[in-house]
């Protein structure tokens, strides 16, 4: 009966590690909170998993229509525009899904916080997880455009999608933790972060290529860096298209970037996480 | 031989008023007060006490410098009133909230039920809830697979297993949420009010469970208004008040201790100071504030045998409703309910109401005998019997010894009503 374990409750330290140990023992809850979030997700909707697919292939149709035939983006290395920019599209909405959600999921899930104790990480952790779902489902549609293209992705594409993908994940949850953490306080997230979101798919080279800012390096040498996903989606052109080699010093800068976004938001969720009850 | 299984040192808890009433602030409204802040900070530089004194008032102490320990396998009750820091404290043993200062020392494992459904989510079957509860609650998922079949008998909802719980009727989706909880199986549970759910029956049900997780030498934590309970589960009782440990020991005198507490309010209350902080407004109608009132019209906690005694509840209408009804209940401080006053007993019938009504309800010759007594269980429905508003514990009173109506001292405890039927010699 008696337990080896004993728990101290006293009052918040500043500066707390994560407890790895303790989110290992909460792993059921995070597959099903998971399992939750993506089996709840398109219930009670007629065309259900459709909408993961609709979604981006309707937004690529609008897309190549305005930017490509009316405004003449190019994606600049002879790539079919269409599959250039689901490329783009692809990992943009994976990266805008995950941290709206993210930033939401404290709120969202209020009541649970008020009222039970699990480590708080799970939550944005679950988002960033069902996200990759549809990103699954909308990654068919890319399948089937390079068939259509005859495009035959690179090995080093394929070696470095998880990695990829690790990144983008990794930037989201961690800007998405740190909004999420600021939401419990200031709920103008809700109000900034669609605005926010839609400016930053313009600095984002998703409709165009990052080369066709090579006359302004200062503003390149900025989106790269601060923007992680920048990097992330040019190379991931590159590996999947084939056109032009995987840049290596652009994917370096990525990773350690997006490496910088979840350390920094880890931290500032841990640092404030204990106070969501009150405060929520 | 039995040790401490959890320690509760000095533990205090500060809210600061202002960031938890207003429930959304905005950036904007903090940058203001920032600008403030500084701004009285600068003219403030030479008046420093003025400035923390002000500070101060923002404060509340949920908790004042709690301690106790609580003993292997024994199951302890916690009581208070509304405000009093019951669930603060609850709170801070489930880890939800850290406390200000002081220490907790556990030694096993600690599951809290503060709410029953936590996490159940509307558009999942029965059977994906019990799964997602029974993880949200600390079960692993073989844990709760191996308790699957024991979990659906006690909540007997075999039929609607595959049905989305937003299906469910609201007793059936209590049933499913409470049997998921009473299959967990911690060294500590910590139990908030939540048997006061479902209908009678299966609250019997309920209670002879928490019964044998007492008796199966688990520590059990339990919080009521519910004296009854208290004394059947719990052989010790805490009772809190206004955020400190007033009375512990044997549940009987526990319970005996927190009937005797005067109530912070003499003879009238605003209702939402009793709300729980967490609970919602209710839409449609709600008590603003209960009073006491005398023969001369004016506001009493005290009165006599055979005075006159009015109860007026001051309600709001948000929208208008056509007809009302209203009861309560009053009570001893033995925890006996005496009368349950119900309008509809009478002709009367308020109708067409809308916007601040007062409602009164006269006892031309108040019979009870000396003692102390509590206005309970205080109900607004519409006619059609749809619940608005209800609150409990609402209002204390005394029924002082002699007064006008009485020649003989009536000794208190020795009866309740005084009764005074026609005498003859036949």
């Amino acid at each position: 009966m008696e337990s080896n374990r004993i728990l101290i409750i006293e009052p918040p330290k500043r500066l707390l590690s994560i407890n790895l140990q303790e989110l290992w023992q909460y792993r059921d809850l995070f597959i099903t909170l998971a399992w939750r979030d993506i089996s709840v997700r398109y219930k009670q909707t007629a065309l259900g998993v459709l909408w993961a697919v609709f979604q981006p292939f309707v937004t690529m149709i609008v897309f190549t229509f305005i930017f490509n035939r009316m405004a003449k983006i190019e994606s600049g290395d002879g790539t079919p525009y269409p599959v250039f920019l689901y490329v783009g599209l692809l990992f943009w909405q994976y990266y805008s899904n995950t941290l709206t959600n993210a930033s939401g999921s404290m709120v969202a899930n209020a009541g649970m916080i008020q009222k039970i104790y699990f480590p708080r990480l799970i939550i944005p952790a679950t988002s960033a997880t069902t996200g990759l779902v549809d990103f699954a489902i909308s990654s068919v549609i890319l399948i089937g455009m390079m068939f259509y293209y005859r495009f035959m992705p690179n090995m080093i594409g394929i070696i470095i999608l998880p990695l990829l993908i690790l990144c983008t994940m990794m930037t989201a949850m961690g800007a998405g933790m740190f909004l999420a953490a600021i939401n419990v306080k200031y709920r103008d997230v809700r109000y900034a972060l669609p605005f926010f979101i839609q400016i930053m798919m313009y600095v984002t080279p998703v409709i165009y290529p990052v080369n066709m800012l090579n006359n302004y390096p200062v503003i390149k040498v900025l989106m790269l860096w601060l923007n992680p996903i920048s990097g992330i989606i040019t190379n991931a052109r590159a590996g999947f298209l084939g056109q032009g080699a995987v840049n290596w010093e652009i994917l370096g800068i990525s990773m350690l970037m997006s490496m910088v976004f979840f350390m920094g938001g880890l931290f500032y969720f841990r640092n404030t996480e204990r106070y969501f009850a009150d405060i929520v | 031989m039995s040790h401490s299984i959890i320690e509760v040192e000095n533990i205090s808890k500060r809210y600061q008023i202002g960031a938890n009433k207003e429930k959304y602030l905005s950036i904007r409204d903090e940058m203001v007060k920032s600008v403030r802040r500084v701004t009285s900070g600068v003219a403030g530089m030479f008046s420093q006490n003025q400035q923390e004194a002000s500070d101060n008032e923002q404060d509340f102490w949920a908790l004042k410098d709690v301690s106790f320990t609580v003993q292997q396998g024994e199951a302890v009750g916690i009581i208070g009133r509304n405000g009093a820091g019951k669930s603060t404290l609850l709170k801070i043993l489930s880890q939800i909230t850290p406390p200000t200062t002081g220490k907790i020392t556990c030694r096993g494992r600690i599951a809290s039920l503060l709410e029953v459904g936590t996490g159940f989510h509307p558009e999942l079957t029965g059977r994906e809830n019990i799964y997602l509860n029974g993880t949200i609650l600390g079960m692993s998922r073989s844990e709760v697979a191996r308790k699957f079949d024991e979990i659906v008998a006690f909540a007997e909802v075999e039929k609607f297993l595959d049905t989305p719980v937003k299906r469910y009727s609201s007793g059936m989706y209590v049933r499913l949420a409470f049997a998921v909880a009473a299959h967990l199986e911690p060294e500590i549970l910590i139990v908030d009010e939540v048997l006061a759910v479902g209908d009678v029956r299966f609250q019997i049900k309920c209670i002879g469970k928490m019964g044998e997780v007492s008796q199966s030498g688990r520590t059990v934590l339990f919080v009521s208004h519910n004296m009854g309970t208290v004394l059947q589960l719990c052989k010790r009782g805490l009772v809190l008040c206004d955020g400190m440990v007033t009375f512990n020991g044997a549940a009987e005198d526990a319970i005996a201790h927190y009937m005797e507490q005067p109530f912070s309010s003499y003879g009238t209350v605003l209702i939402d100071s009793l709300r729980r902080e967490d609970e919602k407004k209710p839409q449609i109608a709600r008590f603003v504030s209960v009073s006491l009132l005398n023969a001369k019209g004016s506001i009493a906690d005290t009165f006599h045998i055979g005075e006159l005694m009015t109860v007026k509840f001051d309600i709001f209408f948000e929208v208008p409703v056509d007809a009302i009804m209203l009861s309560f209940i009053v009570r001893s401080a033995a925890g006996i309910n005496i009368y349950h006053c119900v309008s509809r007993d009478t002709e009367f019938l308020a109708t067409d109401v809308h916007g601040s009504v007062s409602i009164t309800a006269t006892f031309p010759n108040v019979d009870l005998y000396p003692g102390s007594y509590v206005i309970d269980d205080v109900w607004l429905a519409t006619a059609g019997g749809e619940q608005l508003d209800i609150a409990k514990d609402v209002l204390g009173f005394h029924i002082a010894e002699g007064g006008s109506a009485i020649i003989r001292r009536l000794a208190r405890e020795k009866a309740l009503v005084h009764e005074v039927p026609t005498w003859y010699m036949v």
